[in-house]
């Protein structure tokens, strides 16, 4: 008998799912993909700026090196050195790859790749196409499977969702439980692994960049099959977000790239028209306090200083949480063409045109650094095994993770134009192990017996129908909104211990309510509702994880800002002084006068503090609350230093 | 004084084949609304405007921003993204239906599969030998780039389908988006290699020659892609084609 091929199943067609598809097809196996809509509508689309690759083509001695050396230190150290250095040395052949499926990235004057610069770094290395790179980038790829599914080797299973795994009587995932959105049926497939490529939770928040998609439900609900979820805690707010009822839009960082300015009216509540103030009266307060990166530092940094203007200088634009992000400076034909496409959407949910009046922006909720915790294995030269059937995956055998669903590429804040690269990335580099992984286990799929299948799916069958029976007086939409207002009030910008014990009632609280929703809708056809709920139920245990991590983690790191426990640095200090500090401890007892006064106890403070902080949280369900830990980070490649942009 | 509201009728229907009915909605004003934002305050109240406890709307979206064309529907007549549509710019009651060319899945949601298998038809991808490090892409001058990206914003959306006099629910017509994207496929240097293969579909039943030029298609593009421009240039391609066809036969 010929040997069947391996069947891996993808769940999820935005970037990390279609490239995993993409190459899984390549290598001869076959995919089964399932996607909670139709394929392109997936929420990559929404990434606008661009994508990095250390290629060096201004001439400004970039190199892969320091695109790794950017990203560890954006992420505060907290992301996992040895895999950050593989995808940075990998990036400029997946630009190439990409640019050769045909993504209409921006070029220059003879006809190579244009690049420009982006937050977080002093280098031009985002490869960009238009302000559509995500959608762009998104389409290629889903060619690429397109083209697969047309040579019979991918089976698309769109309007369907992905409720668990199969587990078999030794926790190794055999499959997955599907729910057709439109049947409202629920089946199982059996699989030799299964891929969550589904993407991140901001959902959990009651206004952010998200799709409406983004609930993480699939995430949790490993989590709640016993994986662990890593450093649920680290939310990255993005700095520019156009302020609206359903949704904050984006406003890319590129804007920024490509010039555009931060600021607002000296004058508390200046009522003037923003062109009719003079230079003079503007407080481009970015590009004053961080001469060198200016309006691009890391985004973490961005947002903080914009809730400082707002909240505690009171300088908002018209006393509301808003400032200024002004183009107005550059020429209409260069804003077509390097933005247009952000700048349409700017224009079409506010009605003012960027080109003619500075743009009104606020931070809002945009990505988790954090997700289920991923393995890997590394050579004994320190570099990535990409043979391992240990690469991105989860706690349970058989399940793997990859994109933002992941946890290890951004630590503890992520860089602009990372997110495309990482989705990808891990997309293309997990398939060999997988393939592996598949290839050499012991006991293979088709000898699980089929009651394995029948409990899955008569457990998932019951629940459902116990969901549709739900009848309280608690409108499940309403009550997301109540769990997103509180995490949005609670546990953003700027935490404290306090607010976050009181957030873990108010969560419990929420929890409480949730036996008494009512299954709002009847209709035994391609009914939305139940599915809702159950995604509510994973929201709100995603939450608890979320604001447990933050109410435990007692440090200001990155996105997780605790000014309680922030370590101030002087404003004089130079991070080399801390390798300097690092080199003369091995010579004994340091002088208290061999730095500036301040320095040497602030270097001791941020040293100690590592000691305990420098580490992964784990999250692991205990008695229906998250159960948390620590875990070393890898650092084995630069050493942890302070953090400064100016 | 009555707080301000927001009125829509909305034309619904359970199931596939399922008779369709009208409702009207009331929901409480708030600014910066659009059409999904009332959709959703439907969900977290859902009564008609004369109280009546109904099932919710349901409707497709998902990127809220114009870029994934999930959410396309007909607003007040017109096709066009739920998303964009700005309360504050379209005149009330509001009207919402499900686009008429394609099958109704339930209420505002429609099956638009077709595309999608159309797209598949046509080989609208560039076949590359393989995703290993062969090093650089095709040069390419800005200009083509900028022609090839404006093509590629194309969200699948189906408004300029829906548009099309010439695209029925149960004709094979392929439409504008369609022949669009041969372009944009037939203009990268490597997709031309592969150009005739994308030509002889379009030059089969449901192609090109059936179209009427009654450019309905492209007033309707939400992303402003030239699709006349796109018919026009097929058109040329696919006469070279036919010729080359007969000579080399
Ligand atoms: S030109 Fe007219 S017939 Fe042809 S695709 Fe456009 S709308 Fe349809
Ligand atoms: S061509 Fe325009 S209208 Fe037609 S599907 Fe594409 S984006 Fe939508
Ligand atoms: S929701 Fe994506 S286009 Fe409207």
């Amino acid at each position: 008998m010929a040997k069947r091929k391996k069947r891996i199943i993808v769940i999820g067609g935005g970037l990390a799912g279609l490239s995993a598809a993409m190459k899984i097809c390549e290598m001869g196996s076959e995919v089964i993909l399932i996607a909670y809509q139709s394929l392109k509508r997936s929420h990559s689309v929404c990434a606008q700026g661009g994508i990095n690759a250390a290629m060096d083509t201004k001439d400004e001695g970039d190199s892969p090196e320091k695109h790794f050396f950017d990203t560890i230190r954006g992420g505060d150290f907290l992301a996992e050195q040895p895999l950050v250095r593989d995808m940075c040395h990998q990036a400029p052949a997946i630009i190439h790859l990409l640019d050769r499926m045909g993504v209409a990235f921006n070029r220059t004057g003879e006809g190579h790749l244009a690049f420009r610069r982006f937050g977080g770094t002093l280098y031009s290395r985002t490869a960009f196409a238009g302000a559509t790179t995500g959608q762009q980038l998104v389409y290629s790829l889903d060619e690429q499977v397109r083209r697969y599914e047309h040579d019979g080797l991918v089976q698309k299973l769109e309007w369907h969702e992905y409720l668990g795994a199969v587990l078999d009587g030794n926790g190794v995932c055999r499959g997955a439980i599907i729910h057709d959105l439109r049947t409202n049926e629920i089946f199982t497939l059996a699989g030799d692994a299964v891929i969550l490529a589904t993407g991140g939770p901001s959902q959990v928040y009651s206004r952010s960049t998200a799709s409406t998609v983004n609930t993480g439900a699939a995430a949790t609900m490993a989590y709640l099959q016993g994986a662990k979820y890593a450093n649920g805690e680290f939310i990255q707010i993005h700095p520019t977000a156009i302020p609206g009822q359903d949704k904050l839009r984006l406003m890319s960082e590129s804007a920024r790239g490509e010039g555009g300015r931060i600021w607002v009216p000296k004058k508390a509540g200046d009522t003037r028209e923003p062109l009719k103030i003079p230079e003079n009266e503007r407080y481009y307060f970015l590009e004053e306090k961080y001469p060198l990166y200016g309006n691009l530092v890391p985004r973490d940094v961005a947002s903080r200083e914009i809730y400082e203007i707002v909240y505690n200088q009171k300088l908002g634009v018209e006393g509301q949480p808003m400032v200024y992000l002004d183009l107005t400076h550059k020429t209409k034909e260069y804003l077509e063409d390097r933005l247009g496409g952000i700048i349409d959407i700017y224009k079409k949910f506010t009605g003012d045109d960027p080109r003619e009046v500075p743009m009104k922006i606020f931070p809002a909720v945009h990505y988790s650094m954090g997700g289920l915790w991923t393995d890997y294995e590394s050579t004994a030269e320190g570099l990535i095994d990409h043979q391992s059937p240990r690469n991105q995956m989860t706690s349970i055998q058989g399940l793997y993770a990859a994109g933002e669903a992941d946890c290890q590429y951004h630590g503890a804040n992520r860089l602009g134009a990372n997110s495309l690269l990482s989705c990808i990335y891990t997309g293309l580099m997990m398939a060999p192990g997988v393939l592996n992984y598949a290839s050499n286990i012991s006991k293979s799929v088709e000898d699980v017996p089929s009651s394995t299948f029948d409990e899955a799916r008569n457990y998932w069958t019951e629940r459902f129908d116990k969901i549709k029976k739900m009848d309280g007086n608690e409108n499940p939409y309403k009550l997301h909104q109540e769990l997103g207002d509180t995490l949005m009030e609670n546990v953003l910008i700027v935490r404290d211990n306090k607010t976050l014990e009181k957030t873990v009632y108010a969560i419990q609280e929420i929890e409480a309510r949730f036996k008494n929703v009512k299954c709002v809708d009847t209709n035994d056809w391609a009914n939305p509702a139940a599915s809702f709920i159950n995604q509510l139920y994973c929201m709100i245990h995603l939450s608890k994880i979320i604001t447990k991590g933050a109410l435990m983690r007692d440090e200001f790191r990155g996105a997780h800002y605790k000014p309680d426990y922030d370590l101030n640095q002087p404003s004089d200090f130079d991070p080399y002084e801390y390798i300097d500090y690092l080199e003369k401890k091995n010579y004994g007892e340091i002088a208290e006068d061999a730095f500036p006064p301040g320095h040497l106890d602030y270097m001791r403070r941020y040293e100690e503090n590592n000691t305990h902080w420098l580490k992964n949280s784990i999250a692991t369900l205990e008695d229906n609350q998250p159960d948390i830990t620590y875990e070393d980070v890898n650092t084995s490649l630069l050493t942890p230093r302070p953090r400064k942009y100016d | 004084m009555d707080a301000k509201t927001i009125k829509l009728k909305i034309k619904r229907q359970d199931k596939p084949e399922s008779k369709p009915y009208w409702q009207e909605f009331e929901v409480p004003y708030k600014p910066l609304s659009n059409v999904i934002a009332c959709l959703m305050e439907i969900q977290r109240t859902p009564l008609t405007a004369d109280g009546k406890q109904i099932n919710p709307v349901t409707w497709d979206a998902n990127c809220l921003e114009e870029v994934c064309g999930s959410c396309t529907m007909l607003i007040n007549g017109k096709v066009r993204q739920s998303c964009t549509a700005l309360v504050d710019q379209i005149k009330q009651p509001i009207v919402l239906e499900p686009m008429s060319k394609f099958p109704v899945v339930r209420d505002l949601q429609v099956d638009r599969s077709r595309i999608f298998k159309d797209l598949k038809k046509a080989k609208a991808w560039i076949p590359i030998d393989g995703t290993h490090d062969i090093g650089e892409g095709p040069v390419m001058s800005d200009s083509l780039r900028a022609k090839r990206y404006v093509l590629s914003e194309c969200m699948t959306c189906g408004c300029c389908l829906e548009a099309c006099p010439q695209y029925t629910k149960d004709n094979g017509f392929m439409g504008a988006a369609i022949f669009s994207q041969v372009r944009l496929f037939n203009l990268h240097p490597t997709g031309e290699m592969t150009q005739e293969e994308r030509l002889e579909t379009i030059m089969g039943k449901g192609g090109i020659a059936d179209c009427g030029n009654a450019q309905a298609c492209v007033e309707s593009c939400p992303k402003n892609i030239p699709l006349t421009e796109s018919i026009a240039d097929m058109g040329r391609q696919t006469s070279w084609q036919l010729l080359k066809n007969l000579l080399l036969k």
